[in-house]
């Protein structure tokens, strides 16, 4: 099976969907002629011409608004945010026009748009650059919220966003384009809403979304080494969210870590920390745990940046905490 | 020095006994093995052996209670030794009088280590970084990990202290911090509480080794493979640990009354929540409240207007109201009957009992004798029904071993023939008279009553024509035996006086299809109307 890169994935998926419905296009800063500001999107400008891939200025409130009116009317808009935390900008047509046409024109109007681009803290790009929105977007009925780990998650997941008639904010790791996966060619789809058990493991449950799996995994990997045999599920999507799956991982083991890079007051771990409590309360041997970053803006400092995020050493101090080891 | 006896397991299920009667007088000298007491459980009455050296010192449980599995029912000690103390704190473990203080383990000099191990939890969190590992994959696909950031993340923290077998010896730091835990509340995880309940364990026997004396999964396991080391005896430790327990055993261990079966021997519960309330610190009193379960009077309802009464279900009813639901919930019965001739098989009884003779008290075969027989040899030519569903698995056995169902003023057992099959049939009834006759007095051994392949159960005798009986699991099928009729029956095409008897077979359809049980049957059929093949 082809081993690609996150960002290639991206680019097929888009590809992809573009080739089989005439009516999706992409729309942003940067995505045409210069390829994407992360190179997501290069080659499209050549294989699908301007019509299709809209090069738009620095004006994300309009360009939004352009894209949930085209969605309106039938077209299936891909709106490229540079990063997300230029998204919000445009807030208000996410959250009041994308979130709720649907409800509110009593079902006359669909709004089959996909916000992407990264999100969450990359290197020293400074707090204004450096934020982990989806809890933002989680909160929000109305909207699908998605954000895929791997190159598998993100192609399937991204061409199944890009067909489902709803809103769906899909936010890629910007820390995870170069990361590499065995992805299928052709036609691959994942539902949205399923968890997937990225590794099996009896003793505690590891719950986690985009770059903080890739933490969870390495942590697993190192409290292996102490005996400790950890379980570690990817939510994949925020909204809708697999409890079911989640529940039945904490069932099996009893304990639970929910790992998330923003910030810890209403995270979306929160949330997931009281589905558990609510859903696995005859099984659960400890306090769910949560691992976030501090509670503070981002630093510029590189070594002030490490220190306030997730990083695996506080998987593994959590994992000890949960398992009363420490 | 003097210490309490708790009540051990006597059998696998068991969760609480009535100590019928006490075989040993207070003061009694009694070594390991001595049979002290006979306790009924959930299965037959028990014999309670001690495993201790000394002399009993003082009953705290007269006969006809019901006590729970470990909670206290004597002090054993060297004569002459003073037990105010420990008979007060075996009363207050007993009432779970959770104002109680708790002292007994300090008073064996040992250091309370709760405080220092709170202290220095909290130090963990950050621990100094090293050097970055090579990266790895970790899931066997070709990954390279995220690209920034993967040295930071990768970093270990300073090599922990050895782990090794953490999990699967948990019981190491055992006693750190329990007896330093506030007195008043008996803490344990929601997860400790299920498996307590699943496990048979009481949890004011378990020492917590989590925060505040927190009892956790891995107490609950250890004390689970203690019990079955010791059948129910701890050690010294463990049982000082206990009464420290049970001075503040409470409201834990009214939560346990709650989600376990109810016990209508304890005192009242209110007492010993207001205790507890009035012990606690204000943050635990609001969770002992709502642990707090009503007391559960038995057969003085007051709505009950003297319409009715309620009897205290036995140990023995709950038992088989558990198994019943089960078997009948979970195991898809079908049903086949089968008329048989009975004429042949009363005649061939009727041959054998006459060369039995007629002594006093001597052996007479019955025909349900003939017919566990003849049920164990079809077993024996069909092992395809003797038989038991595993889940992903059927297993075959390869002996034949019939439970036969016999029916005591307080229930229903069940003891086994083994090897039915290759016994005659003499020793078979002998047998089932000498099971049944001590089954009737609650003397059956658990390897008696456990092991059975098939069963056999017969309602001939009160005239019952027919019936359909629950399949005992693990078992794949029972026999339902009805009464022998005069019938008119028709014999070479005119109508004759006939004897018919008939069988019903309750098969698990996992098991054994309707064709299968029908060609059982047929095989059962021809020998209990050819009955002399029964000698075969």
């Amino acid at each position: 099976m082809p081993v690609i890169s996150y960002r290639e994935a991206l680019n097929q998926a888009m590809r992809e969907e573009m080739e089989r419905d005439p009516d999706v296009f992409i729309m942003g800063e940067e995505v045409g002629h210069y390829n994407g500001a992360y190179k997501v999107t290069q080659g499209l400008l050549q294989r699908f011409s301007e019509r299709r891939i809209v090069d738009a200025p620095i004006a994300e409130m309009g360009f939004t608004g352009i894209g949930v009116g085209a969605a309106m009317v039938g077209l299936r808009p891909i709106v490229e945010f540079m990063t997300f935390n230029f998204s919000l900008v445009a807030i208000d047509q996410i959250i009041n026009n994308a979130a709720k046409i649907y409800q509110m024109s009593g079902g006359q109007y669909h709004v089959p748009i996909v916000f992407r681009g990264p999100g969450g803290p990359a290197v020293q790009v400074g707090s204004q650059h450096s934020q982990a929105l989806e809890s933002f977007y989680a909160h929000v009925p109305g909207l699908k919220v998605v954000m895929p780990s791997t190159a598998l998650d993100a192609k399937g997941l991204l061409k199944t966003a890009i067909r489902d008639d709803n809103p769906v904010v899909f936010i890629e790791g910007e820390t995870l384009y170069n990361t590499t996966w065995e992805v299928p060619d052709g036609d691959l789809l994942i539902p949205l809403g399923q968890a997937d058990v990225k590794r099996e493991g009896a003793d505690i449950t590891l719950i986690a979304w985009s770059k903080m799996v890739w933490t969870c995994l390495d942590a697993a990997r190192q409290l292996a080494d102490d005996g400790i045999d950890c379980e570690v599920v990817d939510i994949r999507s925020l909204r809708p969210l697999d409890v079911d799956t989640l529940a039945g991982s904490v069932r099996k083991t009893g304990r639970c870590v929910v790992v998330e890079i923003g910030w810890p007051v209403a995270g979306f771990g929160a949330e997931i920390a009281y589905q558990m409590q609510r859903l696995c309360m005859d099984s659960l041997d400890a306090p769910i745990e949560r691992v976030t970053s501090d509670d503070v803006p981002m630093p510029y400092a590189k070594n002030l940046e490490d220190e306030v995020q997730p990083q695996v050493v506080d998987v593994v101090a959590a994992v000890r905490r949960a398992l009363y080891l420490d | 020095m003097a210490q309490i006896i708790g009540l051990p397991k006597l059998s696998p299920t068991m969760e609480e006994g009535v100590l019928v009667r006490w075989t040993k007088k207070e003061g009694d000298k009694v070594s390991p093995g001595d049979l002290v007491a006979e306790v009924e459980t959930d299965k037959a009455n028990m014999d309670f052996n001690i495993e201790d050296e000394g002399v009993l010192l003082k009953f705290l449980v007269k006969e006809g209670e019901t006590v729970k599995l470990g909670a206290p029912v004597a002090i054993i000690g060297k004569a002459g030794e003073d037990v105010a103390a420990l008979v007060e704190q075996a009363k207050a473990g007993g009432s779970g009088g959770a104002a109680a203080p708790a002292p007994a383990k300090p008073a064996d000099g040992k250091p309370a280590k709760g405080a220092e191990d709170s202290a220095s939890a909290p130090a963990a969190r950050r621990e100094p970084r090293e050097a970055t590992r090579p990266e790895q994959d970790q899931t066997g696909k070709a990954a390279v990990k995220p690209a920034a950031k993967s040295a930071a993340a990768a970093a270990r923290p300073a090599p922990a202290k050895p782990t090794a077998g953490a999990k699967a010896a948990p019981a190491a730091p055992a006693a750190a911090t329990a007896s330093a835990a506030a007195p008043g509340r008996l803490l344990a995880s929601p997860l400790a509480k299920t498996l307590a309940i699943e496990l048979g364990i009481d949890l004011r026997q378990v020492t917590g080794t989590g925060p505040g004396g927190r009892i956790v999964e891995r107490d609950v396991r250890a004390a689970a493979e203690n019990a079955g080391k010791s059948n129910g005896h701890g050690s010294d430790d463990d049982r000082a640990e206990a009464a420290a327990h049970d001075g503040g055993a409470g409201d834990g261990d009214a939560g346990e009354g709650d989600a376990g079966d109810g016990d209508s021997a304890e005192p009242a519960e209110d007492d010993r929540a207001g205790e507890a309330r009035a012990a606690a610190p204000p943050r635990a009193a609001a969770t002992s409240q709502a642990l707090t379960v009503r007391a559960r009077p038995v057969a003085q309802d007051a709505d009950s207007d003297g319409d009715w009464t309620d009897a205290p279900a036995s140990s023995m009813r709950k038992r088989i109201a558990s198994r019943m639901t089960e078997a009948k919930r979970d195991v898809p019965h079908i049903y086949l009957m089968r008329e048989l001739d009975a004429a042949p098989l009363l005649a061939y009884r009727q041959r054998l009992n006459d060369l039995l003779g007629d002594k006093p008290g001597g052996l007479k075969i019955s025909v349900n004798d003939l017919v566990i027989k003849a049920t164990a040899l079809a077993l024996r030519r069909m092992p395809e029904c003797n038989a038991s569903w595993q889940g992903d698995a059927i297993r075959q056995f390869h002996r034949v071993h019939i439970g036969v169902a016999v029916a005591i003023p307080e229930g229903l057992v069940t003891p086994v023939v083994r090897d039915a099959d290759a016994k005659g049939i003499g020793s078979i009834a002998a047998e089932i008279k000498d099971l049944a006759d001590r089954a009737r007095k609650r003397a059956l051994k658990v390897h008696e009553i456990n092991g059975s392949t098939f069963s056999v159960s017969n309602l001939g005798m009160f005239g019952i024509e027919r019936f359909t009986a629950i399949i005992n699991p693990p078992e794949a099928g029972i026999l339902a035996v009805g009464a022998v009729r005069d019938l008119p029956v028709v014999a070479a095409g005119s109508v004759v006086a006939g004897k018919r008897m008939t069988v019903t077979m309750s098969c698990d359809h996992r098991v054994i299809d309707g064709a299968t049980g029908a060609r059982w049957l047929t095989v059962l059929a021809e020998l209990i109307e050819k009955p002399e093949s029964l000698a075969l």
